[in-house]
């Protein structure tokens, strides 16, 4: 293996553009989870999406830029992932479109038809994007069964059971799903507890603080199982122990959401959820390198930074971009986020 | 059919049908630009009103090219899988980009720009429209540059195993191809928004209603309207012809319906390709004229389709034959209809011409045929290849992917996006009759219906 500095540099920076999306729309996302939990009347449902209006597409941006890094960076994952997920992603195209207009266009005809009707798909097509995006990072951890061409292909689901030819929904990605629906449940609640008021405030930091149960329970199951689902992930934390970091980090966002909502500081808690995420995230994403889509039948087959990067003048003249780009996408959400919820 | 045939026929559905709303919002983003300009130069209030109700036009046509245009994205992985293995390291870089620099703005700025006017000030809310319009036309630059490098590779570097590697970001970027292509295809965009704009301020006339705006929308849109369907001919669209004539002869020979090597070549204005007996059925042409425009001589020598080996034809002949006539005469008549009705408005007679008023009014369809015409053009038109003369499209597709697996994503996609049709007509018309002047709070609602009932998020 030679030496592959930027190849990691960018593997880095993929990562991070996911966790941005999981803690931007992840919030979003969230907010249409417990939508019809925590708001009743319709100035209430009004209150949680006025929360989200201005920002939610920005948010999703933070998906199609990383898919577009990660097109860049590595071809070679992109190509093979997307095709090989291909009826899970297609299904997230459908659930991301009608959630799209379920935001957009709900408050655009007054109708006690219409607004339920969009509150529903708001709030469904958001839980099973939590779904969806929980069980996409487990199979990325858990490894589908690439060969030497590079590519594979994963039917929706078999018999639930992790075996080398898997399925995109096994026992295991089932888990990690469940476990980003509550995190995200968390998330959004926290969210919204901290842009509204009164009697929605209220519910959704009770929303969150039975959510956060599932939460833990979840995240706890996962440190027992991922490293056996996945033994590389153990070598990695063995190897490198500084990489505790980031599993420590994940824990102190989760006790430090129980301990600020509990305290009824919700900005704070929100806060710690962003860190839980960012901490799970970037715990898998330490644990996989140098893989970005490990094989779980060939482990040589896998798609590594060192064989699935672009070429390395692409990569050292997207630095000079994706730099200063990223500087002033920072200076946009500060306006944003300041000026407009 | 095989699974080929249904990639490509997904990746033509979705592609065509997300364009209708990117290429108004891409011109109205520039409509809007001068709305607000006009608005802090005069200090006149129905400028504002106009700029808002075509915001909220604008709101749902974004909202669309948002919700279709995320597919489009995805789609190059999902079902164009070799293709993308082989060439993400050139043409990632410009999809990369389009994220990065243009996505984030546009969707930053567009919540600023349709929910922030009172909170912002004329003068921010005039730069919210402004960013709203850069992104989108960055946005516009980055597509096209892909597009101009999967129609004319350039600054890139073949590598052993097949895949494209990246040899010059300049060269990339400065693509003259992309240029021209650019320049064309923004500028359509900027015909389709003001043939809109103009066909709606002429039913608010010919339907007595909302005078003032009637009035200025269909000045504004006749004014644009021409300027922009002038340059869609001269210079974009001749230069654009004539970087095909260089770059793709084979491509230009079909679009031109020319099946033989000619010496001042006619142009052809109608008639039928006849496949089977290799020539154009029933046609009525200009002599010579072809030669003269793509060689600015009238006697020079126009390749025709049996210069080249069959295997490098476009593999639909008749259909990008049928295309490009059809963008092209949709583009001359733009012209006529615009000038006539540019022409009264100066002598200041347009308002009481019903017959012209009508024109403008049924004009609006046309401009999005034309637009879907000229891309399909451009698509078949670089067809057998993928990648023009380095990778056939018939090697790009995901072929992990089955046929039924795709017709199923298709037909999902067919449904979803009647769906998606019929809400966004339903939308439009209620924006329509609501009309310029009706208040509307910030979340987008009519306040006739909810008076009081918008808190604030924060």
């Amino acid at each position: 293996m030679k030496e592959a500095h930027t190849e990691t540099l960018w593997f880095c920076l993929v990562a991070m553009m996911i966790a941005g999306y999981a803690v931007l729309d992840g919030f979003d996302l969230g907010a249409g989870v417990v939508h019809l939990f925590v708001a009743r009347t319709e100035a209430e449902r009004r209150s949680v999406l006025a929360s989200v209006g201005p920002v939610w597409d920005g948010n999703e941006v933070w998906l199609l830029a990383a898919g577009g890094i990660l097109f860049f960076a590595f071809p070679a994952v992109y190509a093979s992932g997307f095709q090989g997920f291909y009826l899970p992603l297609i299904i997230v195209l459908w659930l991301l479109i009608l959630r799209g207009i379920a935001i957009e266009f709900r408050n655009k005809v007054s109708s006690l038809v219409w607004y339920p009707l969009w509150d529903v798909v708001f709030a469904g097509a958001s839980a099973m994007l939590a779904i969806f995006f929980g069980a996409a990072i487990g199979n990325v951890v858990r490894g589908v069964p690439l060969d030497r061409s590079g590519f594979f292909f994963l039917p929706l689901w078999t018999n639930l059971r992790l075996t080398p030819a898997a399925a995109v929904l096994d026992w295991f990605t089932i888990i990690v799903g469940l476990g980003s629906l509550a995190a995200l449940t968390v998330h959004g609640a926290l969210w919204v507890a901290m842009k509204t008021t009164d009697a929605v405030a209220a519910r959704a930091r009770k929303a969150a603080e039975v959510a956060w149960w599932a939460v833990l329970v979840i995240t706890a199951l996962l440190v027992i199982i991922v490293p056996i689902v996945q033994p590389h992930l153990g070598h990695r934390f063995g190897d490198a122990p500084w990489g505790f970091v980031f599993p420590l980090a994940a824990a102190t966002g989760m006790f430090g959401m129980k301990l600020l909502n509990g305290a009824g500081r919700a900005t704070g808690a929100f806060l710690a959820s962003c860190l839980y995420i960012v901490g799970m995230l970037t715990s898998a994403a330490f644990g996989l390198y140098p893989y970005l889509l490990p094989s779980n039948t060939d482990a040589a087959a896998g798609l590594a930074v060192y064989n699935s990067a672009a070429g390395s003048y692409g990569l050292t003249v997207g630095l000079f971009w994706f730099i200063p780009g990223m500087a002033l996408v920072a200076v946009y959400f500060t306006f944003v986020y300041r000026r407009m919820v | 059919m095989d699974a080929l045939t249904v990639h490509r026929l997904h990746f033509a559905f979705t592609a065509v049908f997300h364009y209708l709303f990117p290429q108004l919002t891409m011109g109205l983003a520039l409509l809007l630009v001068i709305l607000k300009t006009q608005a802090l130069r005069t200090g006149q209030e129905c400028y504002n009103h106009a700029a808002r109700f075509w915001g909220r036009i604008f709101g749902i046509n974004f909202a669309m090219g948002v919700v279709t245009g995320i597919p489009m994205e995805f789609q190059f992985g999902t079902n164009w899988a070799f293709f993308s293995r082989a060439s993400g390291g050139v043409i990632g870089q410009t999809l990369a980009m389009e994220g990065v620099f243009s996505f984030f703005l546009e969707s930053s700025f567009l919540g600023a720009f349709l929910f922030g006017e009172r909170r912002l000030g004329p003068r921010l809310h005039w730069l919210s429209a402004l960013l709203v319009f850069l992104g989108a036309w960055l946005s516009g630059f980055f597509i096209i540059a892909t597009n101009a490098w999967m129609q004319h590779p350039v600054g890139y570097q073949l590598l052993p195993d097949g895949r494209f590697a990246l040899a010059s970001f300049w060269a990339l970027l400065l693509n003259q191809w992309a240029w021209w292509q650019y320049m064309h295809t923004m500028t359509a965009s900027v015909v389709t928004a003001s043939v809109v704009m103009a066909a709606l301020g002429a039913f608010y006339l010919l339907t007595r209603q909302h005078f003032e705006y009637g009035r200025m929308f269909v000045a504004m849109g006749v004014t644009a309207g021409l300027i922009a369907s002038c340059i869609l001919i001269f210079p974009t669209g001749d230069a654009q012809g004539r970087n095909i004539a260089y770059d793709q002869p084979v491509t230009l020979a079909a679009m031109e319906g020319l099946f033989t090597n000619e010496r001042g070549a006619p142009l052809m204005l109608v008639g039928q390709p006849n496949m089977s007996e290799k020539r154009l059925d029933n046609p009525i042409y200009l002599p010579r004229v072809l030669s003269f425009l793509t060689f600015r001589r009238w006697k020079a020598e126009v390749n025709g389709l049996d210069a080249f080996p069959e295997d490098r034809w476009p593999d639909n002949v008749p259909l990008l034959y049928f295309a490009y006539h059809i963008m092209a005469g949709l583009g001359t008549i733009f012209v006529a209809v615009l000038a006539l009705a540019a022409c009264m408005l100066w002598r200041g007679r347009l308002y009481d011409t019903p017959l012209l008023l009508w024109a403008l009014m049924l004009l609006a369809p046309f401009p999005y045929i034309a637009t879907t015409a000229g891309w399909v053009t451009a698509e078949v038109g670089r067809q057998p290849w993928v990648v023009y003369g380095l990778m056939r499209t018939a090697v790009g597709s995901s072929v992990e992917v089955s046929a039924g697996n795709a017709i199923f994503t298709l037909i999902g996609f067919a449904g979803m996006y009647s769906l998606l049709a019929v809400l966004f007509l339903f939308l439009l018309y209620l924006e329509v009759q609501r009309g310029p002047e009706a208040a509307v709070d910030e979340h987008g609602a009519a306040n006739e219906s909810e008076s009081g009932s918008a808190p604030a998020g924060d």
